[in-house]
């Protein structure tokens, strides 16, 4: 694998946004086209070199491409924006759509993440060590085509709106999360480490959610029918299974309705 | 104005008969003429092809249910908004562009009038302000009267002249262009929660059949003598086993004829007839009835159609017709918004997508071809694709390239995923017939621009006409074997001049141009009962003031006025 380093050298006085930052862009091309690359801070059009020291190189293809970023990357926008391999390494914070539209590779971000990390993404993974903002995984604005494959695990807490239109693919929240997880999901997997406020899987029409911790306030439309025991992340509890959400229209496979579940551990 | 010559270019003028003599065309002050002076500037069209301005007859460009689709779906703007270029404005926006998008993709594709084809006309002055925000081509637009209260009541009771006379009080306050009906009795039977699904579904309330609406109102059409026919999207759109229906109201122009002084020769024109011409009695068993709606359309002289093609894209529907959407609704489970218009009409908004592997799609898109492909007038038969409902506009390069190539059809319908149910449905597999240049300039020029009443403005190069001159890079002798070079040539015009000015070069934009608003100025006697009974209703009924209601001038900053004599 071949890295490429970015060093911040200046901070944006708006916020930069970063969409060429990828393995796929960079791949190929030398640290100098590499600091040519265009971005944009508010409606100027800039290059990345404007705010980054490029060494070393990347590999021929986005797969054999590591970028590290080496500082805080707060006011960077659209970092790895629709990357498909390779890896990027964030050594600090960084700002919204972290790995928006992704269909590939690794991101890792040691620091906190901004809102909509992994937006409508499609396959790879994000590891953020730190927490996140809102709409983890989510759909953009508008669509009802949300998060289709890949895995997002934020080890620290996360806002509101988590999987938002979900279809496929894994979200894990390490501690606590606020409102609206899953709502109008129709597949995937949130699983919530911690407490969560409310409005969990309002409607949701398939898909499982996970809470390990306590939900403050359920929704009506989430009906229990079991106890069940089931390992999740490792970890192996006794849950509540509710199905929902009762209220949406909901498919039907071999004559029976096809309901969400939600599994929230049963208390001790 | 300076002086302009488009040299020895293929010229296609269907208006004058003229297929592709290499000739030139002089433009001076914005017209058409014989012959300009040696100093004009030079276009060289040498080897490419030139036609008119292009006339879309129906497209939904502007007004309150577009910016609800603008505004419900933000996921159509993602992605495809670059950056605004120097003097010009950011473009946004796929199936709904943006005002400026809307101008700048249709001068591209050398078009020089739209039609508006659904204006409520108690947000008229929205529509106008959309269509002066929207910069190049010349617009007019369409009031709706299928579901009006005055109409049904006056039709009730047989009363075709006051019907008339409201008509021209509604055109003129809304500076409208003619009239149009969306599933007439329909949608004011949505305000029951009903829908007209026959012509003869009594409208609650006012007990009258869309059969006794569209036949009223062609009267009334003709009685005033207006440039354009009724222009009419029929009951049951969209439901298999409609063409029945759709070919008895087309029966209902029988016996009517055309009455004015614009040279227009239908009574009806019956729009985006790709989604009244199916078969079958449910999705399973859903089959073309393309073959069936051409053998009595070809035959029959006072109609005019559009296509109202399916172009396989993910796009947005829009229509008056508020219980379809609400039934569309139902079937994708997508969004749904819907507007209820007082006395007037209703509206509905949803997501689509066409999908190529869907069988139903394939069927539909076979069906908006065919239907072309069967038509023996092609000087009533008009390329539409009912923007943005069976697709956007900026597909008609692409549905040109269709109606032109057997082997871009065949590549399309390999490309299905149910391919051979699609060829069991249809007729398109056995269709060869390949459409010519000159047939294409009569579906999008001389034929449409007929159909409303202008042919003496747009849609051809007689001196004396709107200088709207596209010059295509397409060599008539030699055409491209390749069916893409016919889209990419439509895409982008080599260059279109606008009323004179040259707007597109290279399908570039270069100039804002000086766009106009087209509207009908009937002037009729006083009908003091009609007068009476509009007052009482604003005093009554309306959310508004009489005196609000109107268009005001400063709306429309840019008219141009087709003046209507009607004699008592």
């Amino acid at each position: 694998m071949a890295t490429v380093t970015l060093k911040p050298t200046k901070v944006p006085e708006l916020m930069l946004e970063g969409y060429t930052i990828s393995p796929d862009t960079f791949a190929g091309k030398t640290p100098a086209q590499i600091a040519g690359l265009e971005g944009r801070e508010g409606k100027i059009k800039v290059k990345l070199g404007d705010f980054f020291e490029v060494s070393g190189s990347p590999g021929k293809t986005a797969t054999e491409t590591d970028i590290v970023i080496a500082g805080d990357c707060s006011r960077v926008k659209y970092i790895g924006n629709k990357m498909t391999a390779g890896s990027i390494t964030v050594n600090g914070n960084a700002d919204m759509y972290v790995g928006g539209w992704m269909k590939g590779g690794r991101i890792h971000v040691t620091g906190n993440v901004h809102s909509f990390c992994g937006i409508a993404m499609e396959g790879g993974e994000i590891l953020v060590d730190g927490k996140a903002e809102n709409y983890v995984g989510c759909a953009y604005r508008g669509d009802w085509r949300g998060m289709r494959g890949g895995t997002i695990r934020i080890k620290g807490s996360a806002g509101n709106d988590i999987g938002t239109f979900m279809l496929g693919g894994t979200i894990i929240i390490e501690k606590d999360a606020f409102i609206h997880v899953s709502t109008h999901a129709e597949g995937g997997t949130v699983i919530i480490k911690g407490d969560v406020e409310g409005r969990v899987g309002g409607q949701m029409v398939k898909g499982d959610i996970f809470v390990l911790g306590k939900i403050k306030y359920m929704l009506p439309g989430f009906k229990k029918i079991a106890t069940v025991e089931k390992e999740v992340d490792g970890v192996m509890a006794t849950f509540d299974h509710y199905i929902g959400d009762l209220g949406e229209r909901h498919p039907k496979s071999k004559g029976k309705e096809i309901f969400a579940n939600l599994y929230v551990k049963a208390a001790a | 104005m300076a002086e302009i010559i488009v040299k020895n270019g293929f010229v296609i003028d269907p208006a004058r008969k003229i297929d592709g003599d290499v000739a030139d065309v002089a433009i001076k002050d914005g017209k058409i003429v014989d012959k300009v002076g040696s100093g004009a500037k030079v276009i060289d069209a040498k080897g490419k092809v030139v036609m008119a301005g292009g006339v879309d007859v129906h497209a939904h460009v502007a007004g309150p249910k577009v910016n609800v689709g603008r505004l419900f779906r933000p996921e159509d703007k993602l992605f495809k908004s670059p950056m605004a270029q120097d003097k010009f404005r950011v473009e946004s926006g796929f199936s709904i562009p943006s005002t400026f998008k809307t101008g700048y993709d249709y001068a591209r594709m050398g078009y020089a009038f739209v039609m508006e084809a659904a204006m409520p006309p108690l947000h008229s002055p929205h529509v106008h302000e959309e269509i002066h925000d929207t910069p190049i081509i010349d617009e007019g637009a369409l009031p709706v009267f299928g579901n009006n209260w005055f109409v049904m009541d006056y039709l009730k009771k047989g009363e075709v002249e006051n019907t008339a006379a409201y008509i021209a009080w509604l055109i003129k306050a809304t500076k409208g262009f003619g009239v149009k009906l969306v599933n007439p009795g329909g949608t004011a039977a949505w305000g029951w929660g009903l829908n007209c699904l026959s012509l003869n579904d009594p409208v609650p309330y006012f007990e009258i059949t869309p059969a006794e609406i569209i036949t009223g109102c062609l009267k009334a059409n003709e009685y005033l003598g207006l440039p354009h026919s009724v222009h009419i999207h029929q009951n049951n759109l969209g439901n298999p086993g409609n063409y029945q229906i759709t070919i008895d109201s087309l029966k209902l122009a029988e016996g009517i004829k055309p009455k004015n002084k614009f040279g227009r020769e239908q009574v009806m024109h019956s729009t985006h007839i790709q989604f009244h011409s199916y078969k079958g009695s449910n999705w399973g068993d859903f089959e073309s009835g393309a073959k069936e709606v051409m053998d009595y359309v070809n035959k029959s002289k006072g109609l005019t159609i559009d296509l109202g093609c399916v172009t396989l894209d993910e796009t947005t529907t829009m229509t008056a017709d508020g219980p379809f959407e609400h039934h569309l609704n139902g079937l994708n489970h997508l969004k749904w918004a819907n507007v209820d218009v007082e006395l007037e009409t209703a509206a509905g908004v949803v997501p689509y997508v066409y999908d190529p592997n869907i069988k139903v799609c394939g069927i539909q898109w076979a069906i908006g071809l065919e239907l072309g492909l069967y038509a023996k007038n092609m000087d009533r038969t008009f390329i539409t694709t009912d923007h943005p409902n069976a697709g956007p506009f900026t597909r008609y390069p692409r549905v040109i390239k269709w109606l032109m190539s057997k082997k871009a059809r065949e590549a399309t319908l390999n490309s299905l995923k149910h391919k051979d149910k699609v060829i069991d449905a249809t007729h398109i597999h056995g269709i060869d017939r390949e459409l010519t240049l000159y047939e294409i300039a009569q579906m999008t020029r001389s034929g449409p621009a007929k159909c409303l009443g202008m042919s003496n403005i747009y849609g051809g190069l007689a001196p004396g006409m709107n200088a709207d001159v596209a010059v295509f890079d397409l060599n008539y002798k030699n055409m491209p074997s390749d069916p893409e070079k016919i889209e990419k040539a439509f895409q982008r015009a080599a260059c279109f001049i606008k009323s004179g000015e040259i707007v597109v070069k290279d399908g570039e934009v270069l100039d804002h141009g000086h766009k106009r608003t087209v509207w009908v100025n009937v002037k009729m006697p006083e009908n003091p009962q009609v007068k009476r009974d509009i007052a009482q209703s604003f005093t009554k009924d309306y959310t508004v003031g009489i005196d609000n209601y109107p268009v005001r001038d400063y709306l429309v900053p840019h008219p141009f006025v087709i003046d209507v004599n009607v004699e008592a």
